[in-house]
């Protein structure tokens, strides 16, 4: 990579709880879809048509935008054999890559130790969320979780000068010491790591300005500072955010509708902001959900199902449908479900390879068979 | 009563429990170690918490199912509450050796049933506790051991049995790990009906004598046509057997070990009390109470002070002990049941069958933050009652200079034992703003404010890692 092209982003965004396919990519001229959804199916004058076949929720206008300009890009039926249908084992085979085994690495953990192998950098991934990911977890790879970036840090109750004063004594208590025990010493750097990481990251809001006005949604305030940090230039180069939860057994039409309008907007004001600034040609998002829902609704909702849709954005992304929209006939259901017919494991290979240029196979366990929205 | 007892007794309370109030330590040094010792080994004498509470305010909290996030919340409350505090911290040492996890078995419920066991057996023979886990069925699940067929065997339980559970790498052949399966065959569970819409149905062990591999084995050099309790037995006796059990109990008791991979090649720290324990196990019958006696009144338990690193549900539980407040199930215990799980301890969701690796591998820069930003939040607070008795005990002593109240809190916060270097920023720290005064109203709220101010900062150093 020549000094003059910036460093691949990657952007996770995580739809917590099993997102309903059928009803974010909507098959809205297909009559099965119409007697499987009899009670959340949307109308066909609502959904917002893509092509003759399928149309996004009506909530997703602004992604249709993207769509439109050639930024977006749906993966159908992306998912892994034999779904066990749990939302907690699901999604750890999404972030290790191990659906026949328990996997306790995350395909993101091995990654950053990939890019970054000697931790030169504390924040060369940064997760979004009050915990670790299991996609980020690997022994020794150091990830900044970050709550809130207005309110980051150590110690974020203390404020002003006393905030100062108290960090100050920090840096010095966990300096090395004469005489020190090899536990205290690590916990020294680890210490003071923690600072410096902390100290770079919040000055990501003071460096930012935009003319973009983001929703006042939680969502949208985690993907702004996202913007923040990449706009800031710290290096970071695996962001990781999550929303939801997506779980929709009942009730699921107000409530998907509000998931998909704050995933939309604060979704679309994103990357407008990057492309305000120039700085959205060196980044793509990657959304996926643990599983698609039943094709059958249940009379108030839909219940977890296999397949599902996942999605990237990004200027470096090449628009379009990939794979095929999986068959809703009853004889191609397994357990009333549509099957995957795309690995996801496929989509991990295609962005680590074509677009963070790392060596895949090692990180996802075997060779996959690549899409082409990045190439 | 002197200091050397009230640090003692801290020492034992933050090892054999969560830890304890000033108050709390004081009335326990009045009794005496061994009397407290003996109190904590019986905890049928205690209390129980009154369960009807939790169900009043947070029905949600009983039987969670599969509802992410939520599993942990009433474990973590009677972790805080507890009028018996070894009861629980065994239950915990357990859940860390049995390491059994909702990413594959789905559902709280199951793994929670486990937490209750080693709430009920674990002080007791620790042969009865193994033959239980067998019949678990989240660990049967978990381990594919329903699965495991007279003319199909999977060797997933058989061998972690020996491996994680029991004797440790190095004391048993493949073969070994091949009979022991056998002789687990037909043990299942039922039923074996697939997921509902929200969650799944109740499992129960059932053992299947059709499906029960009714041959002779050969196990460890012994021969015959052995079932799943013959094997426990062939194991407790098996030398090794009591040596694993005993580290493990140095480990998460007396101070840091290698992690349990390494074991087979790495000797103890202290061979000589894994052996001590060892034989307790083995004179007792496999008692761990009696072992626990022997532990906890060793000299080398007792020199062992801040000689390991808290784990995330010790800082979380230890601390909110201390300050108090958390006696009520108030709204947010959902919240707070994660915060182990921000430090990277996912109760109920180990990472593995090998459960979580201890010591310095529990600290990273996240979970460093979260460590620090947790605790010292709950140590400026200076409504809870426990950072009011500490104000109002600096008051009574006539606390006056920065040395006398850094000291002071130090030794109400333990005794914590810190470095001169750390002793001395303390001091730099708070005597910027001058001398403590109590005299009036305002004094006594500065000197209130400056007070937790340095808690903050203690809860801060590496030294409050350390129990």
């Amino acid at each position: 990579m020549t000094s003059t092209k910036k460093d691949p982003v990657l952007v996770v965004f995580q739809l917590t709880g099993g997102n309903d396919y059928l009803n974010t990519v909507i098959p809205y001229s297909n009559p099965l879809y119409r007697d499987n959804r009899p009670v959340v199916g949307i109308a066909e004058d609502r959904v917002i048509p893509i092509d003759d076949k399928i149309g996004f929720h009506p909530e997703m206008a602004p992604l249709k935008h993207v769509y439109d300009r050639g930024d977006m890009a749906i993966i159908h039926g992306v998912g892994y054999a034999n779904s066990p249908r749990s939302h907690f084992r699901s999604m750890d085979i999404w972030h290790t890559c191990e659906p026949e085994k328990l996997g306790t690495e995350g395909w993101l953990g091995r990654a950053t130790r990939d890019i970054d192998p000697n931790k030169e950098n504390v924040l060369t991934t940064v997760s979004f969320g009050p915990s670790l990911f299991r996609a980020l977890a690997l022994p020794g790879v150091p990830v900044a979780v970050v709550d809130d970036l207005d309110n980051y840090g150590l110690l974020p109750g203390i404020s002003g000068e006393q905030r100062t004063k108290v960090l100050d004594r920090f840096a010095r208590m966990y300096s090395p010491a004469i005489g020190s025990s090899a536990v205290m010493d690590y916990m020294g750097q680890t210490g003071l790591d923690t600072l410096e990481g902390a100290d770079i990251l919040k000055e990501a809001p003071r460096m930012y300005s935009s003319d973009v006005e983001y929703p006042d949604t939680p969502i949208a305030k985690k993907l702004k500072g996202i913007a923040q940090v990449h706009m800031a230039n710290f290096g970071t180069r695996i962001f990781y955010v999550d929303h939801g939860s997506f779980d929709s057994h009942s009730n699921q039409t107000g409530m998907h509708d509000k998931l998909w309008h704050d995933v939309s907007h604060g979704l679309a004001a994103f990357l407008d902001d990057l492309k305000e600034h120039g700085v959205d040609d060196n980044v793509v998002v990657l959304a996926f959900t643990e599983f698609g829902r039943r094709t059958h609704d249940n009379g108030s909702g839909t219940d977890h199902g296999a397949g599902g849709a996942a999605f990237m954005f990004g200027s470096g992304v090449k628009g379009g449908q990939y794979s095929e929209f999986p068959s809703m006939a009853e004889k191609d259901l397994e357990q009333g479900d549509v099957v995957p017919n795309y690995d996801y494991r496929g989509l991990y290979t295609t962005i680590l390879e074509d677009w963070m240029g790392l060596d895949a196979k090692p990180l996802v366990g075997a060779t996959y068979e690549k899409l082409g929205m990045l190439s | 009563m002197g200091d050397q007892d009230i640090a003692l007794m801290a020492h034992l309370m933050r090892r054999a429990g969560f830890g304890a109030t000033r108050e709390e330590l004081e009335a326990r040094a009045a009794k005496g170690y061994e009397a407290t010792v003996e109190e904590l080994l019986n905890p049928e004498d205690q209390p129980t918490l009154d369960r009807n509470e939790m169900m009043r305010y947070h029905p949600w909290t009983w039987r969670p199912g599969t509802l992410p996030g939520m599993g942990a919340a009433e474990w973590l409350h009677d972790m805080i509450n507890t009028r018996r505090p070894l009861e629980e911290k065994m239950t915990l040492f357990w859940h860390g050796i049995f390491a059994t996890g909702v990413s594959k078995v789905d559902h709280y419920d199951d793994v929670m049933d486990m937490i209750v066991k080693f709430r009920e057996k674990g002080m007791g023979d620790f042969r009865e506790l193994l033959v239980e886990m067998a019949k678990d069925p989240a660990m049967i699940y978990w381990l594919d051991n329903c699965e495991n067929h007279a003319d199909a065997v999977n060797e997933n339980w058989g061998r972690e049995l020996l491996e994680l559970f029991s004797m440790g790498v190095g004391n048993y052949t493949e073969v070994d790990v091949r009979e022991c399966s056998r002789a687990f065959t037909g043990w299942t569970i039922e039923p074996k009906l697939p997921r509902g819409p929200i969650g799944r149905h109740d499992w129960f062990f059932e053992y299947r004598p059709e499906d029960h591999d009714d041959t002779e084995k050969t196990f460890l050099g012994h021969s015959g046509n052995f079932n799943g309790e013959d094997i426990v037995r062939i194991i407790s006796e098996h030398p090794a057997c009591a040596g694993f059990i005993a580290r493990h109990l140095y480990n998460f008791f007396v101070a840091d070990e290698a992690q349990v991979p390494a074991w087979s090649v790495t000797p103890p720290n202290d061979p000589e009390a894994v052996e001590t324990l060892a034989n307790a196990l083995r004179e007792n019958g496999y008692d761990m109470r009696a072992t626990l006696r022997v532990l906890f009144n060793s000299d080398f338990f007792k020199n062992a002070r801040f000689a390991r690193l808290k784990n995330p549900t010790e800082v979380v539980v230890g601390t909110l002990r201390m300050v108090g407040g958390a006696e009520f199930p108030a709204p947010g215990i959902g919240d707070l049941s994660r915060q182990p799980s921000y430090m990277g301890q996912d109760l109920l969701n180990p990472p593995s069958v090998e459960g979580w690796h201890t010591g310095a591998e529990w600290i990273n820069s996240g979970s460093l933050m979260r460590r620090v930003n947790f605790t010292a939040e709950l140590v400026g607070d200076v409504s809870r009652p426990g950072i009011r008795d500490m104000v109002d005990r600096l008051e009574a002593r006539g606390v006056r200079t920065a040395a006398e109240a850094v000291d002071g809190c130090l030794d109400l916060m333990g005794p914590l034992e810190v470095t001169g270097e750390s002793r001395d920023e303390l001091i730099g720290f708070i005597s910027e703003g001058g001398d403590f005064a109590w005299g009036t109203t305002e004094d006594v709220a500065s000197s209130t404010r400056r007070v937790s101010e340095l808690l903050q900062l203690i809860v801060s150093l590496r030294e409050y890692q350390y129990a």
